[in-house]
Formats: structure tokens, sequence, C-alpha cells
């Protein structure tokens, strides 16, 4: 099936197969690996990408199914600088180790500090309750959400 | 895994989606959000021959109110759901049911839809059509027919729709000044699925239920509107008549074992759930105080 889309602002034309999910596709297709593949049934939230500025399992949508739409991966809004702060408190805060979780987690984080200018831990939380994480124990990415909201708002974290 | 190799086919109109599924039959698979659908094929556990995407039918979107009468498109997402200023004053009940579905980015994607043709019975939406008694338009062959919602969930992934009808949309009568809602469930991390849920609507006259609508999830094979109701509606509840109407509930459930409960188990927390819903209702906390039993 010919598909035709913006992958982080640039226009793509490709031919794909309905079986291919989107994950695959920016993967192995357009060599765009920093979505992570874990599961491949929606749990683990490694995946996540933003169509058309929503957050989205990239592993549960077909490629063909992103006609006509815009697609953000995490090279996409580390490149443009876009969160950048967040990248720089997860590292201060010692919130990754294997980083097998951080493109999806950084998604998700990004996806809530949009939504909501300074959540509560709980909301964090909630938001993030989708992305598993397996070094962390979670209470770091945490930090580093909260703290960035924190700096966002012109406070000290 | 990944899915098994299938042909796809992008609707172009609800004409057009029927004259798919009529080819096809059951060896077509409508997609809509795919949040449950996707998995199934990526785990193999079916391989539909054909994907029929009815995603672009904006004809099937959207949330309306038309006199007393919510109408609301098969396509509505669950953040639609979560966000329209129309559920939030005329179906309260569908907000906090949604706020326990799974996690953003899914919610993002699934559809209203979806979930009910699906009919898994974990799933809060379809408890909360049994409790909102909700009407289920589906189209097909024939023409349009309008099903119950105690009437269209059947068994688990079960429902009336035939394989060459499609969901269309769902029509709710809009609450009543005075209604109250109450929705609870049990899972072991949020998002995740329920162990037991209750979606309960409700109307309340001097300190009594005039009207009470009891949508459990969980207990069983199918979402069950419980007639535990009926000893509850039109007479002073006290402390008594809720232990008799949850011996009456006992009677109606036919809870499943798998790795999350047993039906013990799940029996035990549909009573708790049903104490601390009829506690919230009315408004009488000392109902469900100490609901463990």
């Amino acid at each position: 099936m010919p598909i035709s889309l913006q992958v982080n602002g640039e226009r793509v034309e490709a031919n794909v197969l309905p079986r291919v999910n989107l994950a695959d596709f920016l993967r192995e297709h357009l060599k765009l690996t920093g979505t992570h593949v874990g599961c491949e049934h929606g749990v683990c939230g490694a995946c996540t990408v933003r169509v058309n500025g929503e957050i989205v399992r990239s592993c549960l949508m077909l490629a063909v199914q992103t006609n006509g739409t815009s697609v953000e991966t995490i090279e996409g809004i580390s490149d443009s600088g876009e969160i950048a702060d967040l990248q720089a408190a997860f590292r201060d805060r010692n919130a990754l180790q294997c980083g097998f979780c951080t493109p999806g987690m950084l998604m998700a984080a990004q996806d809530l500090l949009q939504q909501k200018r300074e959540p509560g831990r709980d909301e964090i939380r909630e938001h993030l309750s989708g992305n598993y994480c397996r070094c962390t124990g979670y209470q770091a990415i945490i930090d580093a959400v909260e703290s960035t909201a924190r700096a966002r708002m012109g406070r000290t974290p | 895994m990944k899915a098994a190799a299938f042909a796809y086919a992008r609707a172009t109109s609800v004409a057009n989606a029927l004259d798919l599924l009529a080819a096809h039959g059951d060896r077509a698979k409508v997609l809509s959000g795919g949040q449950s659908l996707m998995p199934a094929m990526n785990l193999r556990l079916i391989s539909p021959e054909l994907i029929v995407d009815i995603g672009e039918l904006t004809e099937l979107r959207g949330i309306t109110v038309r006199g007393d009468v919510l109408v609301i498109g098969a396509l509505t997402r669950h953040v639609e759901l979560l966000k329209s200023p129309d559920i939030a004053a005329h179906a309260p009940l569908l907000v906090d049911a949604v706020a326990h579905v799974a996690h953003p980015a899914i919610r993002n994607r699934g559809t209203l839809g979806g979930s009910l043709a699906h009919a898994d019975p974990a799933s809060e939406l379809p408890a909360c059509m049994l409790a909102l008694d909700a009407t289920i338009i589906v189209r097909g062959p024939g023409g349009e027919r309008r099903i119950a919602a105690e009437e269209f969930f059947t068994g688990i992934y079960e429902t009336a729709l035939a394989p060459q009808e499609l969901l269309v949309a769902i029509e709710l009568p809009v609450a009543k000044k005075g209604s109250v809602h109450f929705f609870h469930e049990f899972a072991r991390r949020h998002g995740d699925y329920a162990i037991a849920g209750l979606a309960a609507q409700a109307s309340i006259d001097g300190g009594r239920f005039a009207g009470l609508r009891l949508g459990f999830f969980a207990v069983g094979d199918r979402p069950l509107l419980a007639n535990a109701a009926t000893r509850l509606t039109g007479v002073e509840v006290s402390a008594a008549v809720l232990t008799e109407a949850c011996a009456a509930l006992d009677a109606e459930l036919d809870p499943q074992e798998d790795q999350q409960a047993s039906p013990e188990m799940r029996r035990h927390l549909a009573r708790v759930l049903l104490k601390r819903g009829v506690a919230a209702l009315l408004g009488r906390p000392e109902l469900g105080a100490g609901a463990t039993t």
C-alpha cells in the first residue's frame, strides 16, 4: 500500500505491507531506531510516539493508518531541542539506567507537561503508568519530571 | 510477535464498509482504534484475512445532544469522552469510567464502538452502557437495528452484532436532574484489567432510590445488570436491607477464575462494591463503613 505522511517534519512516501506496524516502519524502513519495541501488544510503552500531536503506541497502529498524518519520534523532539531540559533532568536525576524505556518515558512525560504546567507527583505517576521501567524503580523518573515542570514555571527545582 | 499477513481495505463510507463485510463475513475484522484488535493480532490470537479500516469515516464521530438523548458516534475516542463538556454534563459516569481505561496513549486511539464490539467482560464501558440504559445502533445489509445494551452483550468477546453488521452509534438518555452515579474498580495497578468493578447510575427521592441501575463487570462472562437493585429501590435502605441485597447479588453472579482472582474473591469484591456504591450514592457513609464482608 502506498502511504504519504510527515515524519519529524519531513515528507515521507513509502510502500508498505498492511501488516507492518508503525514501530517497525519507523525502525526498519526509516532507520529511526530511537522508538523501541518491547512487548508488541501495547503494555510496556517503549514504542510511544506522537501522531498528530497525540501520544500513541506505535506497535498498536498500522503504518497504513498513518497515511496523511504527522508522526513525531524521539529523534524529532530531541533534535528540535523541545525536550532538552527534560532530557537533562533525566540525566541529572539518574532517571535512566539501561535506557530502553527512556524514549517512551520522555514522550509520555512531555505529553503531560504540555497538558498540565505543574502536575503533582500522583498525576505524573498516573500519566506514566502505561510505561514500564525495569531499572530505576520510577522514583527518579518522577523526580525528573517534577523538577522539569518546576523549572519551566521559572522556579528552582 | 508480529501480526500475520492480511489484506487491508480503507472504508470510504459506511455503505462501503457494509459491502466489504457482506462480501467477507467473519473472515473480515473491523479496525477502529485498534487498541484491542492489534494486540490480539500481534499475539496471533486472531488472524483475519481482511482488515476493514473504518478510521476515516468521520460520519461515525462526534457527540451530540438531541432533546433528552445523547448520541455518541462509534468512533468517538476515549480521550474525547474524557474531555467532552456534553459527556460531563449529561453522562458524568462515563468520565469517571474512562479515567480507569488503560493509559493516555491507549485512550488517544481506543474508541467507544470498538470497546463495545470487542466486549471484554473486564472492560469498563460495556458495564456503563448497562447502567446508563444505552441503546446500541448497528447497521447491516437489512438496514438499522437498535439493540438494548442488556441484549447486546452475550458472552466473552461475544455480542449480538452479526459479522455483516457495523456498530455505528450509541444513544443514552440524558442524566436527569438530581441523578447520581458511582464508579469504582479493583485492579492490581491503575489502568490494568479490573478484577471486579461497578458502574452505577441512580435517582434519589426523599433519601430512597427511585431508580437504581447497577452494572457490574469482570465478575462473569459479560457485564451484569444486577437485579439486586430492585431490593434497594423504593425502600428505606438499612444495613439489613443492604445485606439482603448482597445475598441476592451473590446468587446472580457467576465469576470466572483467572490468574488475577478466584471466583470467591470476585464474589467478595462485588459485595464490597455494592455496599460502598450504595453508601456513596445515598451519601450515607455508615452503610459502607467496614464493608469488607
